[in-house]
């Protein structure tokens, strides 16, 4: 009788057991199965937007994003030499279409993901009105901006300039960062009194307005439009992480957390 | 081929590497030959002092380096008091952070040197009636000519090769600080590698033909000659 009652206990305690075993193997291969991991080169003006974009990205699909942050141009050097990155996230247009020529894009996957918005700022409230007049007026002895050559705000901020016809004259006062955080870094820290920077570095996600100090959200009039591009790239066209993650950036989700961080909605 | 913007690069490198490394030797001598005879108890905490900027990324260096000399920062307020205005993005400016960031490859095969000499060649020129600096320069500089020789090399070639920090501090101003390490990475960020190429390939050249010459002049004076 207590053999029988014993044996009855040992028996539900293993098969019991047992099947939490296989739930928990079968989760498990579950997981394997369907969670995957997929490497993003990430343009570094884009570093907070996309930081929380990949935590929402797990959360909704279980799937993760390991994200790479530097200069567009860098990731596209590495991307040339085979790094193995499977979704780029660009500042600009220019490294999407030359990659595209290289061969190195999944067919018809390139999108605008993001319009970036330039702001002439100073560390100084008060200092920059919201017209930008001080650049004509002058009284300053450095103006940062990142590098033309290369950095696509750069770029967009010498249009600015030449639209207000003030380029040449202000250009011997210029220094320049190597990407669009070195420019805020010498203007943050007022060597430079202004400079051109991006609305992300400066916005205050609470308010939806600049921060600190005083600055001129630039108008895109004055300027070509600035679509931050990113492309599925042949090494991710097989793992289904990044072509989650390529369809996530258009989610409403991922949108409402690009205009938040002042970036501008591809139309 | 070379542009006349790579050439001022090239050039504007060899003046603050060549001033970097005298203030460099001007500086260290006194530094290395007090670490190498002192006693004091300060000595490893000045070794490690010296030692520091080989720690620190060349970026994060230069990023403290221009809150320091910022016009918010003591250095800068310093500079702006005695009318010198703030450092950053100005050729001395360049020159003072090439200085830290490359004194330990300074001090170190001095302090070396002049420890390797001991106390006996000092003995003998005092019981001589050589005072402490004549016995400096006719005794301890001829006796330590291979560390000066190495401080030198070292000195320099790592000023030139600098890219974080004088990129950092500099703001990469074209004919002021653009240097040519800024600029060859310039050129390859602007996808321009064939200027890259030939930049880089012109610097090699020259860094090789100036090494090349001061290893050749070292040889041509060994030590065991001087110590006849």
């Amino acid at each position: 009788m207590l053999f029988n009652s014993l044996k009855s206990v040992l028996l539900t305690l293993y098969l019991f057991s047992k099947s939490i075993f296989l739930t928990l193997f079968l989760f498990s291969v579950n997981a394997i199965a369907h969670a995957e991991t997929t490497l993003v080169a990430v343009a570094s003006d884009f570093t907070k937007p996309m930081t929380e974009i990949a935590a929402e990205f797990e959360k909704a699909t279980g799937h993760s994003a390991k994200l790479s942050f530097g200069s567009s141009g860098k990731a596209y050097t590495q991307i040339q030499s085979g790094a193995p990155f499977e979704v780029y996230l660009s500042a600009s247009e220019k490294y999407p279409l030359e990659l595209e020529k290289s061969g190195h894009v999944v067919a018809n996957s390139r999108f605008v993901y993001a319009i970036g918005k330039l702001v002439l700022w100073s560390a100084k409230p008060g200092y920059v009105d919201d017209q930008g007049q001080v650049l004509t007026k002058g009284g300053f002895q450095h103006l940062a901006l990142a590098d033309p050559s290369h950095a696509p705000y750069g770029v967009v901020a010498e249009e600015v300039m030449a639209h207000l016809g003030v380029l040449e004259k202000l250009r011997p006062l210029f220094v320049q960062g190597e990407n669009i955080s070195q420019t805020f870094q010498f203007v943050s820290t007022s060597n430079a009194e202004l400079g051109f920077v991006g609305l992300a570095q400066v916005i205050d996600i609470a308010s939806g307005k600049i921060g600190s100090g005083s600055g001129w959200i630039i108008p895109d009039t004055l300027h070509s439009p600035f679509r931050q591009t990113a492309v599925l790239l042949k090494t991710g066209a097989e793992n289904p992480a990044a072509l989650a993650l390529v369809n996530f950036l258009k989610s409403p989700t991922a949108l409402a957390i690009i205009e938040k961080y002042g970036f501008g909605l591809p139309k | 081929m070379l542009t006349s913007a790579d050439i001022a690069t090239l050039w504007l490198t060899c003046k603050v590497a060549g001033l970097a490394t005298v203030l460099m030797l001007i500086l260290g001598t006194p530094l290395a030959w007090w670490l190498a005879r002192t006693t004091s108890r300060w000595k490893g905490v000045c070794n490690a002092l010296v030692a520091l900027p080989l720690v620190l990324p060349p970026t994060v260096l230069g990023f403290y380096l221009l809150i320091l000399m910022g016009p918010s920062g003591p250095i800068g307020q310093l500079t702006t008091q005695l009318g010198l205005g703030t450092l950053p993005f100005t050729f001395g400016g360049l020159v003072v952070a090439s200085v830290l960031y490359s004194l330990p490859f300074v001090v170190q095969p001095l302090q070396a040197a002049f420890a390797a000499i001991g106390d006996r060649p000092l003995e003998a020129a005092a019981t001589l009636r050589a005072g402490p600096l004549d016995t400096f320069f006719t005794v301890v500089v001829p006796l330590a000519r291979p560390g000066f020789m190495t401080a030198t090399i070292l000195g320099f070639a790592h000023t030139v090769g600098e890219f974080g920090v004088v990129l950092m501090v500099g703001g990469n101003i074209p004919d002021k600080t653009r240097v040519v390490s800024v600029q060859i990475y310039n050129h390859v960020e602007a996808l321009e590698y064939d200027q890259a190429h030939w930049l880089a390939g012109g610097l090699l050249a020259f860094s090789f033909s100036v090494l090349l010459l001061m290893y050749s002049a070292l040889k041509a004076h060994p030590v065991a000659h001087q110590l006849k």
